[in-house]
């Protein structure tokens, strides 16, 4: 009982860091059918905003860094978008490819920049120690991590239900000809939900500084776990993302904890396999008279 | 007002339109007639934008819209319900008056008011998701939909296709309605008697030719209902 309490908030912080990068690729994959492998590097490049600005305000880099990693990110993204996926629509292996070339590149670029080795980053002081509980400990930088995450979905889902821009956004997501044909310019909306993604990423890069140190690799670790939530979770639904996100970073890390790492994998691939048998469509489903 | 010159348009390399020329005169009702298959929704997809034009010409109120994307013929008042009755299913039926709205340029939300007008039963099911409605009431969303962006020219596609008797008399009504109040409308039918009723003037279109065009009076000869039996 006592390991598994210890165990709890390394699985929600890490289940809480699948969701932010999740909520992004739900979306880009979800809405213009992307599949971006540079998103993990768009959290590499959140995660050492962290470390570039730990030079300038010292120890409040992580909470600074939250809004200038999701601007940086998400302005690599819209690059990205703008300079080369646009031009691959409609041709999903060819963007798979594009996608992680560029993701070596970036990943070199940042070798390049900061070098090889692991960097830290110090997290403030307010972060450090826990909240006593059942006679263990949850660590404060974990709590944060939660909190965060739940902070940026709860963003996300008044942003698409309550804004006109998120309402456009969800119409793209519904039917892009249609969207066309009522009047909405469908390209600035995909660029806005470029942005949007990948600045969260680069949120997630901040939150991971946290928890471990930061190196040019650090978005090939998650990647394709978020592609995993995705999947699960049913493309582009905000409460599939969330249940997956929770599912399987609970899940991964308990395994890893009363197995090892390598078999840990085997068991949430395995179980995820058998998942998709049963629910290939993931968690949620777009379902409607409209579509059956 | 709409004039069409020469259209050619297809998919890859199959060709669909050969040559089509139509006119649209400001509060006109043209409907657009022809067996299935025989290019009409491809000839309303090419006006609008959706599948580019491989040669002719689209002008909207004296100006050359044929490279423009949909959205832009949109912004310059050209309204088109496409064929099957679509929304967006899981937003609101609010959310989808709201969203075209909020596309178009004049954003005045007493045109959702005016839209309403039009389709009064849509009313009561402004909070329902549009996935959950009925195949008619998601048609009539669907015009209303166009109309709330106040176009000048409305585009249907068999906006009665598929949808309950009691409900394509209303749509029927809809569309008169709109005619009458100065509206201009292209509209493409399969019911002859349908457009009987309605249209100022007609094209018969076969194997991506325009076959026949008249006014409704000369729609009542044989050679049409030839041109147009299955």
């Amino acid at each position: 009982m006592q390991a598994f309490l210890n165990q709890l908030p390394v699985g929600l912080s890490i289940a809480a860091v699948l969701l932010l990068i999740a909520l992004g690729l739900t979306f880009t994959f979800g809405q213009m059918g992307v599949i971006n492998m540079a998103h993990g590097e768009f959290i590499m490049a959140g995660a050492y905003t962290a470390y570039l600005l730990q030079a300038v305000v010292g120890t409040a880099a992580v909470p600074v860094a939250l809004p200038v990693a999701f601007l940086v990110a998400g302005a690599m993204g819209w690059l990205l978008e703008r300079l080369a996926i646009r031009r691959f629509y409609g041709r999903p292996l060819d963007t798979l490819l594009l996608t992680w070339g560029v993701s070596l590149v970036l990943q070199q670029l940042a070798r390049d920049l900061f070098g090889a080795p692991n960097v830290q980053v110090v997290a403030p002081g307010w972060l450090s120690g826990g909240l006593p509980l059942f006679g263990t400990q949850i660590p404060y930088a974990r709590l944060f991590i939660l909190a965060l995450a739940v902070g940026c979905v709860l963003a996300i889902w008044a942003y698409l239900a309550r804004s006109s821009q998120g309402r456009r956004m969800q119409a793209v997501m519904q039917n892009r000809r249609l969207a066309a044909i009522g009047g909405i310019n469908t390209g600035r909306v995909d660029q806005l939900t470029f942005f949007i993604g990948s600045g969260l990423a680069g949120i997630a890069g901040v939150a991971l500084t946290l928890i471990g140190p930061v190196g040019p690799a650090l978005g090939t670790y998650y990647i394709v776990d978020a592609f995993l939530v995705v999947v699960c979770g049913g493309l582009g639904r905000l409460g599939g993302a969330v249940l997956a996100a929770f599912g399987l970073g609970l899940l991964s890390s308990y395994a890893e904890f009363w197995t090892n790492a390598s078999l840990a994998k085997v068991i949430v691939f395995a179980v995820i396999i058998a998942f998709l048998q049963i629910r290939p469509q993931g968690l949620f489903v777009l379902r409607s008279r409209a579509l059956t | 007002m709409l004039s069409v010159r020469g259209l050619e348009s297809g998919y890859g390399r199959a060709r669909v339109l050969f040559g089509v020329s139509l006119d649209v005169e400001p509060g006109q009702l043209v409907c657009v007639m022809g067996r299935n298959g025989v290019g009409k929704t491809t000839l309303l997809n090419t006006i609008m934008g959706v599948i580019p034009a491989t040669a002719g010409t689209v002008t909207f109120e004296g100006r050359d819209v044929t490279r423009l994307k949909p959205h832009e013929r949109v912004r310059l008042g050209m309204g088109y319900v496409p064929q099957g009755h679509e929304t967006f299913p899981q937003l609101s039926v609010l959310g989808n008056l709201l969203v075209t709205l909020e596309a178009s340029p004049h954003r005045d939300e007493s045109a959702i008011d005016e839209a309403l007008e039009i389709f009064p039963r849509l009313k009561p099911l402004l909070k329902r998701r549009a996935g959950f409605l009925s195949g008619g009431q998601q048609q009539q969303l669907a015009i209303a939909r166009a109309l709330v962006t106040r176009p000048k020219l409305l585009i249907l596609d068999e906006p009665t296709e598929g949808i309950q008797p009691s409900i394509i008399l209303e749509i029927e009504e809809a569309i008169e309605r709109l005619h009458t109040s100065g509206l201009a409308v292209l509209l493409v039918e399969q019911y002859v008697d349908l457009a009987l009723r309605m249209a100022d003037r007609f094209l018969i279109l076969d194997a991506g030719h325009v076959v026949h065009s008249g006014s409704a009076d000369e729609l009542r000869g044989e050679e049409v209902h030839r041109l147009l039996a299955v």
